[in-house]
């Protein structure tokens, strides 16, 4: 089916991108509004893409017909998970760009931050609409190189560093990728991801262990994107120096749509699951889930405690994902899959809300204090109170305290841990949830109560900054709500069973 | 710096309009020749460059330059989005929908929309490769104040 409206979520934060600098020319004023109202109407665009219909969509701007039946030319195609990370890109960079409005006032250059802000916006939109590997690889490099350039945005010498760390890292990881993408054209003749999974399924030709040879290139690449374990050196850094909407971009979203995105996409629908794979998953779960959080008990610089933290929750996505394909690979029951998905997906978005939070709060204290350092903070419950409030609901959500919405989430991982027989993944779950609660508890004691410093002088946050935080308060709450299935079946259920029925994927997204 | 000898000054400025001449063909006849957008776009910068690199870089105004450098790059980019879009709305086809008259092949005015998209692309090239080479320039230039 023709989808026009696909091609919006690219186009329209390019025209902005590129319109704001002319519109600076214009007002310096009407420039920071340009972004919130495009994420805005993407925001409502994409709620609009959900809730419409669970059929999967495509849309393709050349216009190209097939060439001895292998598709060619770009495909963007809109199914249940597309939509579903659509959902979170959208509605996160909304909340990010109303906050960067007053926010970003402590800055020079302003009209760069807005521009690459929306090509970040583009590149992560393209990368989850793409429909072959060869626009996944371009989109994501769009939303690699503006995030290099926005952790560089304060130009001091800290950020310079990670940046360029960032990008040695990224483009590592990038020509991984390409490299792993290339043996799979050599393979398969072919770039479309739909026809990349039925030409493997179906093909007579033994490709041995050339196949897996690409799929560990591929998981390097996106290991380093994902920032799990082995591969995380740069993401404390790069997250922990780049303005504060940007962070909450980067670790909300940006490590979700590159790594998380493309590891459901390209392991469990384009390849078939198999068990070395979905072990290697767990694995790089488990140990990103544990050394993150240890790593964050002994942080001192508030940012960089939650891009520990961003580590350690992505490990738990990537737990109950590796679960999920083991399960798949060894033939278990749909159920306990569908079960492992929902939990990771449904992480997987509270992660992007209340991490969004938290970096957004985070950013407000910084603006009221003018550090981040926790041991320089205290006492600052009594100046900022709805500061406190919204970074004390985020902070209880990721610890995993009912009835906020991290709960049920990484308690669907760790039920489905226990059905699966993995104890112990399951107890480690547990652990990492208590040592998450402390290290909260350190952020709030330090931070909100105790004695203020009398050296530093308090500004309260402006409005908008306020009702950023607010809203993603408000929605940490109402996330609790797809426990309900009802609510689940309209936002959680087709994504999920876009993975689940993984053979469908070629056989739908070929001739919808 | 107060750039180089009056030989290198006169022969940069001969040399330098002919340059944009020929930028200017490859980009006009990208549809029917070799070359386009991105070479012609090159050698328009590159006739800004020379120009620069003989006179010294006193010349002109830096600053200002890069400035109206940077409104042509956003203006270019823009246009071509705006034309893709124009597509959309002509037809369904975003960006690849060739709906002006296509001509005959081979003249200089055929082949619908690519001349036009040659011709911004052209600007956007020269105009990003230029800001980079101001940008360069004035780097260079804080530093060693």
């Amino acid at each position: 089916m023709d989808d026009r409206t696909l091609i919006l979520f690219i186009v329209l934060p390019f025209l902005a991108a590129f319109s704001i600098p002319l519109i600076n020319l214009v007002s310096e004023k009407a420039k920071t509004f340009v972004v919130a109202i495009v994420s805005l109407v993407l925001m409502v665009l994409s709620v609009q893409l959900v809730v419409r219909s669970p059929e999967s969509t495509l849309y393709i701007p050349g216009g190209w017909y097939p060439v001895e039946n292998i598709p060619i030319g770009i495909h963007l195609l809109s199914d249940g998970l597309s939509r579903f990370m659509l959902l979170i890109v959208n509605t996160l960079a909304f909340f990010c760009a109303v906050f960067a409005i007053d926010y970003m006032k402590q800055y020079t250059g302003q009209k760069y931050f807005y521009t690459l802000f929306c090509l970040q916006l583009a590149g992560l939109n393209g990368v989850v609409l793409a429909g072959d590997m060869f626009n996944l690889f371009v989109f994501m490099e769009v939303a690699a190189k503006s995030s290099y350039a926005l952790v560089a945005f304060g130009v001091k010498r800290t950020e310079i560093e990670a940046s360029f760390k960032y990008q040695v890292m990224g483009g590592l990881a990038s020509l991984f990728m390409l490299f792993g993408i290339t043996m799979l054209y050599w393979m398969t003749s072919t770039l479309n991801m739909a026809d990349i999974s039925l030409v493997l399924r179906t093909s007579e030709i033994d490709h041995g262990n050339t196949i897996r040879f690409a799929q560990l290139f591929l998981l390097a690449g996106i290991s380093i994107k994902a920032a799990m374990i082995p591969f995380h050196a740069w993401l404390p850094d790069a997250h922990s120096s780049a303005p504060s909407p940007i962070s909450a971009m980067l670790s909300g979203v940006v490590i979700k749509a590159l790594g998380i995105y493309v590891i459901l996409r390209l392991f469990i629908n384009v390849f078939e699951p198999d068990v070395f794979i979905s072990q290697v998953f767990a694995v790089l779960g488990g140990i990103s889930m544990s050394a993150g959080v240890i790593l964050a008990l002994g942080a001192w610089d508030l940012k960089r405690l939650l891009a520990y933290h961003s580590i350690s929750q992505m490990g738990y996505v990537l737990l109950g994902v590796g679960i999920a394909m083991g399960v798949m690979a060894s033939g278990g029951s749909p159920e306990s899959v569908a079960l492992t998905l929902t939990g990771a997906l449904f992480h997987m978005i509270n992660h992007a809300v209340f991490k969004g939070l938290l970096f957004l709060s985070a950013g407000s204290v910084e603006y009221a204090t003018g550090t981040v350092n926790l041991k320089r903070m205290g006492g600052l419950a009594r100046a900022l109170p709805l500061t406190m409030a919204a970074s004390f609901v985020a902070s209880m959500a990721i610890a995993g305290i009912p009835p906020f919405n991290g709960f049920f989430s990484k308690f669907a991982i760790i039920i489905a841990a226990v059905q699966g027989g993995y104890y112990f993944r399951a107890t480690l779950g547990i652990v990492v949830g208590v040592l998450t609660l402390a290290s909260f508890l350190k952020f709030q004691r330090y931070a909100f109560f105790g004695r203020p410093d009398p050296g530093i002088s308090i500004k309260e946050a402006p409005l908008l900054m306020k009702f950023s935080m607010v809203s993603l308060a408000l929605l940490c709450l109402a996330m609790s709500l797809f426990i309900f299935p009802d609510i689940r079946a309209i936002f959680l259920d087709p994504a999920v069973r876009t993975l689940l029925e993984s053979t469908d994927y070629a056989i739908k997204n070929l001739h919808p | 710096m107060k750039g180089m000898s009056v030989i290198v000054k006169k022969t940069a400025q001969l040399l330098s309009a002919m340059i944009f001449v020929f930028g200017m063909y490859i980009i006009t006849h990208g549809h029917v020749l070799p070359g386009g957008g991105f070479s012609g776009g090159v050698l328009l910068a590159s006739s800004f460059i020379v120009l620069i690199l003989a006179q010294g870089k006193e010349y002109i105004k830096l600053k200002k330059q890069r400035e109206a450098t940077s409104v042509f790059e956003s203006l270019s980019a823009l246009l071509i989005l705006l034309l893709g879009i124009s597509g959309l709305f002509a037809g369904s086809l975003f960006l690849f929908n060739n709906y002006l008259p296509k001509g005959q092949p081979g003249e200089l005015l055929s082949a619908g929309n690519i001349p036009i998209y040659s011709i911004l692309i052209g600007i956007k090239v020269a105009a990003t490769l230029f800001t980079i080479f101001l940008a360069l320039t004035i780097y260079k230039e804080e530093v060693s104040k």
